[in-house]
């Protein structure tokens, strides 16, 4: 086992796939960390993250998958019918019982030829319907597979979670490569069972393990998935234009990147952290919508997303020229950042459904 | 309304499907069968784009049963860019003035809880929201 060749973890689709349109959706409330602190903490201590965004009281997974998929769907061109799988992944499904991604499908027109399911893997259910998605397409079973990582994750009051707890995430239409904005070369996941945070059914909020959040959990994994990934491709980071790593708080990522070797430039534009907070299942992939908003045909991206209980998968993503055709068709991420109310800790314990009515 | 009725509706609920007349090009919004505008069969489905204006509004404060958590929030009339016009809540726009004439765009979001706010069926609709966030191109 220790001589064994890292090329064969590599999952490579036989047919060449890649993201026929992508699409993001922040909602517009934010709630800056300083008002957490101010309720909690009597405004000491530093604070994770400047801001975060919190969805309005009519928005769910179901309705913010929506938009991104319509985003991404603009980008792609092509028709909903066509469509053979619509997969979101989220930690925050709006039904215990129930699929998002009926209502996302039917919203969209993809129904009724379709798969459709709902993913759950902490943090990392989007990429795993991502992965997915690449199967389906790189088998030819389906000519293009809907993957969204989406989530409204809700954080203890009090709790160092709520500073960062927030909405959001993206939509990835994957395709076939060469009708691909940016092709996935191949893909390669690290998977152990490690308890960093859970939340059993009927419970609100989530549990942290003890102190497996950081070491055991975050670091070993991202890096281990991006190491081998690396290895198994024969790349280094100087390779890449771009990087994305799960980003759950401002100074993990900074720190994972520079473990890897990867600058503070090369993670800057997929940073987002620090203005929309952890958006969960869309964590890394919204960084890489917003990487495709700036990147130019060549550019060489790697994202590495990480859930909790816990895994890593990591991408080689390579920027085609019709990017630049494509992605002026749908709003850009940083647009969805631009567009902001600030809220205080009052609006938001309402908005969020924190007030016991009866 | 019941659960058959919130399903029987929801093309036109999460995506604003109507019809357009074959015969005289109106677009008809809700779908009626009928076109209002020649009186002949119009059954062909048609997606409106979404774009509109507010025609007229009023701010509700006293919310009706299943509509409580929203309020105080915004009724308009918008009249879509194909010509019908829909009744519909507007959505994200805080303490914005909201005038007439004001250019909006669809979303589809949640509307209310079918009975029990905790255990009733979720109801998605149309909503519409201040046109700010617009792509920097058009499709061909």
């Amino acid at each position: 086992m220790t001589d064994k060749s890292t090329d064969n973890l590599l999952l490579k689709p036989s047919r060449p796939v890649g993201i026929v349109g992508y699409g993001a959706y922040v909602p517009r409330y934010r709630l800056p960390a300083s008002e957490i602190s101010r309720i909690w903490t009597g405004g000491t201590g530093g604070v994770p993250i400047q801001e975060k965004s919190v969805p309005g009281p009519d928005e769910d997974t179901a309705t913010m998958s929506i938009e991104a998929a319509r985003n991404a769907l603009a980008r792609a061109g092509i028709d909903p019918e066509e469509i053979r799988a619509v997969w979101v992944g989220s930690e925050s499904h709006p039904y215990a019982v129930k699929p998002t991604s009926t209502v996302v499908a039917e919203a969209l027109g993809i129904v009724p030829f379709t798969q459709a399911g709902d993913w759950e893997f902490a943090c990392k259910a989007g990429t795993e319907a991502m992965v997915a998605a690449m199967g389906f397409v790189g088998s030819e079973m389906a000519e293009y597979a809907l993957a969204i990582g989406m989530d409204t994750a809700q954080g203890r009051p009090g709790d160092a979670l709520e500073y960062t707890a927030s909405a959001g995430g993206a939509a990835f239409l994957i395709g076939p490569a060469e009708e691909s904005v940016a092709v996935i070369e191949s893909t390669l996941s690290y998977v152990t069972d490690t308890p960093d945070f859970f939340r059993r059914e009927y419970q609100k909020y989530p549990e942290h393990g003890q102190r497996f959040t950081g070491e055991p959990a975050y670091f070993k994994h991202i890096t281990s998935a991006a190491q081998a990934y690396l290895d198994a491709t024969d790349t280094v980071a100087e390779d890449y234009q771009y990087a994305v790593f799960h980003q759950p708080n401002t100074k993990f990522p900074g720190r994972v990147a520079a473990q890897l070797g990867f600058s503070q430039e090369q993670i800057a534009p997929g940073l987002l952290v620090p203005v929309i907070g952890n958006t969960y299942s869309g964590a890394a992939i919204i960084g890489l919508t917003a990487i495709l908003d700036v990147a130019q045909p060549g550019d060489q991206v790697l994202m590495v997303s990480f859930g909790s209980g816990a895994g890593s998968d990591a991408f080689g993503i390579r920027v085609t020229e019709r990017l630049l055709e494509r992605r002026d068709l749908a709003p850009q991420t940083q647009a969805y950042i631009a567009r902001r109310t600030e809220i205080d800790y009052a609006t938001y314990t309402r908005m969020r459904g924190k007030l016991v009515l009866k | 309304m019941e659960i058959p009725r919130h399903w029987r509706l929801k093309k036109q609920r999460y995506a604003l499907v109507g019809e357009v007349c074959p015969h005289c090009e109106a677009k008809i919004f809700p779908p009626r069968d009928v076109c209002p505008e020649c009186g002949d069969e119009a059954k062909t489905l048609f997606e409106f784009s979404g774009r509109g204006e507010v025609y007229s509004y009023t701010t509700l404060h006293n919310a009706p049963a299943g509509y409580q958590a929203y309020a105080p929030y915004t009724v308009a009339l918008v009249k879509l860019e194909e010509g019908p016009m829909v009744t519909a809540q507007l959505t994200d726009i805080d303490n914005q003035p909201v005038e007439v004439g004001m250019p909006v765009e669809m979303v589809t979001r949640k509307l209310r809880a079918e009975g029990d706010d905790d255990r009733g069926m979720l109801v998605y609709g149309y909503k519409f929201r201040p046109m700010e966030l617009q792509p920097l191109a058009a499709a061909d």
